[in-house]
């Protein structure tokens, strides 16, 4: 298997030009971000910051001075409450089973909505073998959630409610403010969480203002390094752990703080939120380049998710109709392109992208959707490169289909 | 999303690149499909048989779906040509197909079967359209083909979970 991944990765030799939109899966890790790292790694502040030596007290000044600012872009009240984490999927598990656990003489219910990314969803259903039930709240065509049906789940049974900020298939930017006012009037106790890790650095988000009790962000999808994220905890919310070990500089997630890691990850928001308008809007810019000039070199396309203000500025998922999602993405791989597709072709039953069954797409439909999502280290010129190839490899993919299919 | 990773051989890349045999027939003695674009893998063949010695003249395909189901498709309709319609139906398995393109990550086995499951259909069609079934020929389904009407079944039972049309859709 190992030599086929040889042989393909020569088929890509001779690309004069790469283009990676596949952010949403994994990012590029820009050189000022990795310098802003290495030094951590054997220069300075390379011990364990909860020791008593030089090391150790430098590793702790860099950790609490990066604990600092991402509570300053979350709006977050005091430092503590933040826990730096490997990663998002290790914070929305935090975030779900540590609540679950802490408040499980309350109440058994959790709701979320049916959009809720796989490290929300599977965790939230998982807690179902320790007595919780799950009421996953349905969305419109567009990925806005029904409110009136948001309230009808919440019941006194109901302990914690979740529900991405921004979803990340379809850059769907929920009313969470209206949401947590919709939980908490029903019943003050339970506690909201948001998946925000494609809300921040792409939209205004502010723990405070929107009311959440928890809130997840994650580095990679800001263009940090991967293997790293954090939760949101607002002071006085009692959460369980949900893993053991040696506790350090938190409380919530024990192990030696990450430091050249937790540095990316603070440099990458640096850099966010610096020109952050001028970021957004370059992001958006671009983007709606990329969907234009597709929408009008192809036919047969659906934009999948809502358009204008109710949309994360980096978000353009499309469903490109009579071809199928796998066999597209290896042929703009070939090309130099790189994006991923909600087609599920991997396994005999065949499931797609939960998120474009929600909104009402076909089956057919979700196979042959295709996400990009763009950042401000992109230029015209690739996308430029992108409008050229992109539209020649669905061509040679439909010739294939040809008339197969088609009512 | 689709998170297993898929290293596909050299020989199925190149079909993928380059299918031999592609595109509709307007000469073809029979048409069988299999599959559903629901799925997303759907198969096309073509075939020209020669009615006195039902040897396969010809094949051709079009299909929707990935790599591996576009690589299948095509060998399929290269191992077949020159065979009788007997000899096609003993010695066509998917096993025999995973094989020839030289080998398939183990998630892509089904699409050897879907295209083994079109290919058997279409011969069975020749034969009922004719009113004439071989000794040969059993009467029962093979597992491809049975494989290939389970996947279709099932894209109807998914087609029912899409929520109503006017409720969704733009």
């Amino acid at each position: 298997m190992v030599e086929n991944v040889k042989d393909l990765l020569k088929l890509h030799e001779g690309i004069t030009h790469q283009v990676y939109l596949d952010n949403e899966n994994s990012s590029i890790v820009p050189q000022e971000v990795v310098d802003a790292m290495l030094p951590y790694f054997n220069k300075i502040a390379y011990g364990n910051p909860t020791l008593t030596h030089k090391p150790g007290w430098e590793a702790f000044e860099v950790i609490m001075n990066c604990f600092q600012k991402i509570s300053k872009y979350l709006g977050a009240k005091i430092l503590e409450e933040i826990t730096f984490t490997p990663g998002e999927s290790e914070a929305n598990n935090l975030a779900i089973m540590g609540s679950c656990f802490a408040q499980k003489e309350k109440g058994k219910k959790i709701v979320i909505s049916e959009i809720e990314p796989i490290n929300v969803l599977q965790v939230a259903e998982m807690m179902q073998k320790f007595g919780f039930t799950v009421t996953k709240v349905p969305v419109d065509r567009d990925g806005f959630l029904n409110m009136e049906k948001l309230q009808a789940a919440i019941d006194k049974e109901t302990i914690l409610v979740s529900v991405a900020a921004v979803n990340n298939e379809l850059g769907t930017i929920q009313n969470i403010k209206e949401a947590v006012q919709i939980a908490k009037d029903k019943n003050s106790q339970i506690l909201f969480h948001t998946d925000a890790t494609d809300a921040y650095g792409r939209i205004p988000f502010n723990v405070q203002d929107l009311n959440v009790d928890l809130a997840t962000i994650s580095s990679y999808k800001i263009q940090g390094p991967r293997g790293i994220g954090a939760l949101y905890l607002r002071e006085g919310v009692n959460l369980d752990r949900i893993i053991e070990g040696q506790i350090g500089t938190q409380r919530l997630w024990p192990g030696i703080e990450n430091t050249p890691s937790i540095v990316g990850f603070t440099k990458a928001s640096e850099l966010a939120f610096e020109n952050f308008e001028v970021n957004i809007t370059k992001m958006g810019y671009l983007r709606d380049k990329l969907v234009d000039g597709i929408f009008s070199e192809l036919t047969d396309l659906r934009f999948n998710g809502p358009k204008g203000e109710k949309r994360s500025p980096d978000n353009a998922n499309i469903s490109i109709l009579r071809a199928e999602g796998e066999a597209l993405t290896i042929e703009l791989s070939l090309k130099g392109v790189y994006l991923s597709s909600g087609s599920a072709c991997s396994r005999r039953l065949l499931q797609p992208s939960h998120v474009l069954v929600a909104i009402g797409r076909r089956f057919e439909e979700a196979h042959g959707s295709v996400l990009m999502k763009t950042t401000r280290y992109l230029t015209e010129e690739d996308i430029a490169y992108v409008l050229k190839v992109l539209p020649e490899a669905v061509n040679r993919i439909r010739r294939i289909v040809g008339s197969t299919g088609v009512e | 999303m689709s998170r297993i990773p898929l290293p596909y051989n050299p020989k199925v890349m190149d079909l993928f690149r380059n299918p031999k045999n592609l595109g509709k027939m307007e000469d073809a003695t029979v048409i069988a499909v299999a599959g559903n674009p629901a799925c997303g893998d759907m198969i096309t063949f073509y075939l020209k048989i020669n009615e006195q010695t039902q040897i396969i003249e010809k094949a051709q395909f079009e299909s929707y779906g990935c790599a591996a189901n576009i690589a299948t498709s095509s060998i399929v309709t290269e191992m077949i040509k020159g065979l009788t319609l007997e000899a096609t139906w003993d010695s066509i398995t998917w096993q025999k197909v995973t094989e020839e393109i030289g080998g398939l990550p183990s998630v892509k086995f089904h699409c050897g079967v879907l295209a083994v499951g079109a290919l058997k259909r279409a011969i069975r069609k020749y034969f009922d359209d004719r009113g004439s079934e071989p000794a040969w020929m059993p009467k029962e389904n093979t597992f491809e083909e049975k494989q290939a009407l389970e996947e279709e079944e099932l894209a109807k039972t998914l087609s029912k979970r899409v929520k109503p049309e006017e409720e969704k859709s733009p």
